[in-house]
């Protein structure tokens, strides 16, 4: 097994389990489907198959560190496509699929802007999606069958490319507005640094199973639900992120189905699958094989874990077997992770000084540990329960700044910043772009804060929003709505409203029409929650129709999202109440 | 079950929990998951819904978006038990 004290047998990524050792019937992925027996593949076939698409990559004139995106097949082909790049020595990175609700002339639109941008070589994805990507790319595509078509007319031998450790091994596409995507670039060296650290914080044995509905585009899915099972010969079972999120129960019946340990999910699946399951579809399964579900990808809620807990602890659901991780992409994937076997620890701080002050001061005497009952000495409203990410794993630095790049004491709120071993090498094909300081510190852009060596994750420091583990970006959805006949062009505006019961911030817009009719504020609505639904990742929760003069702008004219919210947020909840005290203009 | 009955309740509970804004008109053809009312996760809401309000199980392959887009697919759905 990869870790730290094993780390010097393995050089590149190609010394994963399942090519280092083949020849073994072991199941390397089990995939499940709702309505369809699950396919099991075992370690050897892996490598078959991988071997074949390797082949077929090098026939068809792919060629070592060429940039291959897969755009993802919703099958097991796009995890051949991957590892067969790989061998190649090009260097592959997943891309989200053409789903049935998105319009598939701007997915096309995207991936053509993308392909121009990173000088990406070839596309794979699906065969019935190939001929109509073809002529919109300026790239090869490729899919299962042209790649088998050529192996018919073709040697298929393969001359393996040996990459170095320090040559990038793929790209994740950090998050970024459309059009801006960055590749991040990680090298062999860089994420076997990481799993063998990762693998450590978590003590992954022989015995764990992981079971991921995680999308392959996303760090999480990538490292956590795919390429450390491989790497480290533990079984992958899978299943397709869309399949889960309407009949989450799939979830569950893997796990019991196949012994299932270990489970990384972002906050609100947490509320998606306590609320969303059917008293039918979880009675009787046991879960209490687990050994920990980690809560990744977006703040985390106390509020979520209790939901979860009280909902499943019929199934075998305890406390310990909640865990955190706090990962990004830039650093292969974890930052953090909490001990495994343990209920993360809970901070309760004053909500005053937390918001007035960016000082996270604690409403009772020390930390507790979820489990001792402490005196109530502030009224619940007034204080906050924060859950810890853990303490940064082998090889990573943590320190928090301020925005002169000041390192700050213990509990005081400011800029998370990053150095370790499993850092990007810098983004692909962007010089212009400094990932790094001169010291080789990171900044992540979250804030948060150190408490008794844990880091505390607060937000973000911009506007972005994160909605169900994904980054939305409101100027990409304002931009959506700004070419939708009948709103004003630059007046719609886009925020997160945190909700309680989805466990994850819902996106709402604002937007001032003209039109007082009836049906035609009707047509409008579903232009625009059409315009949003087709053209991104997300569906608008709330859009409210406003008269000319309803937005807030600064004074140089611009937007301002997160008085617009306040404003907004205060209607909602006081409906016919004053309106709030006038806020000073952003700068 | 009456067919106006289960088509108002699940008409008012579409635009109170997913569309959030009760004066929305919803109509019984319009897709109400591919024109971006709802999103992905609803339709597992939808199924609890649907067993606890109407007592109809819809099992997991008969959740899709193809055949639970529209008011009177989800109507019909309900209606056949």
């Amino acid at each position: 097994m990869l870790i730290p004290a094993t780390r010097i047998q393995y050089r590149t990524l190609l010394d994963a389990a399942f090519l280092r050792a083949p020849a073994t019937d072991q199941p390397a992925v089990i995939y499940v489907a709702t309505g369809q027996p699950d396919v099991v593949i075992s370690r050897e076939e892996l490598h078959g198959r991988v071997m074949l698409y390797a082949a077929a990559f090098q026939t068809g004139g792919l060629r070592p560190r060429d940039l291959v995106m897969i755009a993802d097949t919703g099958s097991v082909d796009s995890l051949y496509a991957f590892w067969g790049a790989m061998l190649t020595g090009a260097i592959p990175s997943m891309f989200p699929a053409l789903t049935e609700k998105l319009d598939p002339d701007i997915y096309m639109h995207n991936l053509a802007e993308l392909v121009r941008v990173s000088g990406v070589k070839a596309i794979f994805t699906g065969d019935a999606f190939a001929p109509q990507l073809a002529p919109r790319v300026s790239c090869t595509v490729l899919s299962l069958q042209s790649l088998m078509q050529t192996l018919e007319w073709a040697d298929n031998t393969f001359y393996p490319y040996p990459p170095a450790p320090n040559d990038t091994a793929f790209l994740q596409h950090s998050s970024g507005t459309t059009g801006l995507q960055k590749g991040v670039a990680l090298t062999h060296e860089a994420v076997l640094n990481h799993l063998a650290s990762y693998s450590e914080s978590i003590a992954l044995s022989r015995d764990d199973v992981v079971v991921s509905w995680l999308p392959l585009y996303h760090d999480m899915g990538l490292i956590a639900g795919f390429l450390l099972p491989l790497v480290q010969g533990v079984p992958l079972v899978l299943m397709s992120p869309f399949d889960w999120v309407t009949h989450p129960a799939l979830l569950l019946r893997a796990i019991q189905q196949h012994r299932g340990t270990l489970c990384w999910l972002p906050n609100f699946a947490y509320n998606h699958l306590a609320r969303r399951i059917r008293a039918r579809d979880s009675e009787g399964l046991s879960l209490a094989g687990m050994r920990a579900f980690i809560n990744c990808s977006e703040p985390v809620r106390h509020d979520s874990h209790r939901l979860f807990l009280e909902r499943f602890a019929a199934n075998g659901v305890s406390e310990e077997m909640l865990a955190v991780s706090y990962a990004m992409a830039e650093n292969t994937f974890a930052v953090t992770q909490t001990r495994i076997g343990a209920a993360p620890r809970l901070d309760v701080v004053l909500r005053h000084s937390l918001e007035q002050e960016q000082k996270a001061q604690p409403a009772h005497s020390s930390l507790y540990d979820g489990k001792r009952q402490t005196q109530e000495v502030v009224s619940p409203l007034a204080q906050v329960t924060l859950v810890s990410c853990g303490a940064p794993i082998a090889g990573v630095q943590v320190k928090i700044v301020d925005a002169a790049g000041a390192t700050l004491p213990e509990r005081q709120v400011g800029e998370i910043v990053i150095r370790s071993d499993s850092l990007l090498k810098g983004y692909y094909r962007r010089d212009d772009l400094k990932a790094l300081d001169a010291e080789g510190w990171y900044a992540t852009g979250d804030r948060g804060y150190l408490a008794g060596g844990d880091v505390f994750v607060i937000g973000r420091s911009k506007d972005l929003i994160i909605h169900a583990g994904k980054n939305v970006y409101p100027q990409d959805i304002e931009a959506i709505l700004n070419t939708v006949s009948g709103i004003h062009p630059g007046r719609a505006v886009v925020f997160g409203v945190p909700d309680d019961k989805e466990g994850t911030e819902l996106i709402a817009a604002v937007a001032e029409v003209d039109s007082t009719d009836d049906d035609a504020r009707r047509q409008l609505q579903q232009a625009a929650r059409l315009a949003v639904a087709s053209q991104s990742e997300v569906s608008l929760h709330y859009l409210t129709l406003v008269t000319a003069g309803w937005l807030i702008k600064t004074s140089s004219g611009k937007i301002a999202r997160s008085q617009n919210r306040d404003k907004w947020l205060h209607e909602r909840d006081h409906p016919a109440g004053p309106p709030p005290a006038p806020a000073p203009p952003e700068a | 079950m009456d067919e106006q009955q289960v088509r108002q309740q699940l008409r008012q509970y579409i635009v109170r929990e997913f569309v959030r804004d009760e004066s929305y008109a919803l109509t019984d053809t319009e897709g109400i998951i591919s024109g971006g009312l709802m999103d992905s996760t609803s339709l597992a809401e939808l199924a609890v819904y649907v067993e606890q309000t109407f007592n109809v199980y819809i099992p997991d392959p008969d959740l899709t978006v193809a055949s639970m887009d529209t008011l009177n697919q989800m109507v019909a759905r309900v209606l056949r038990g």
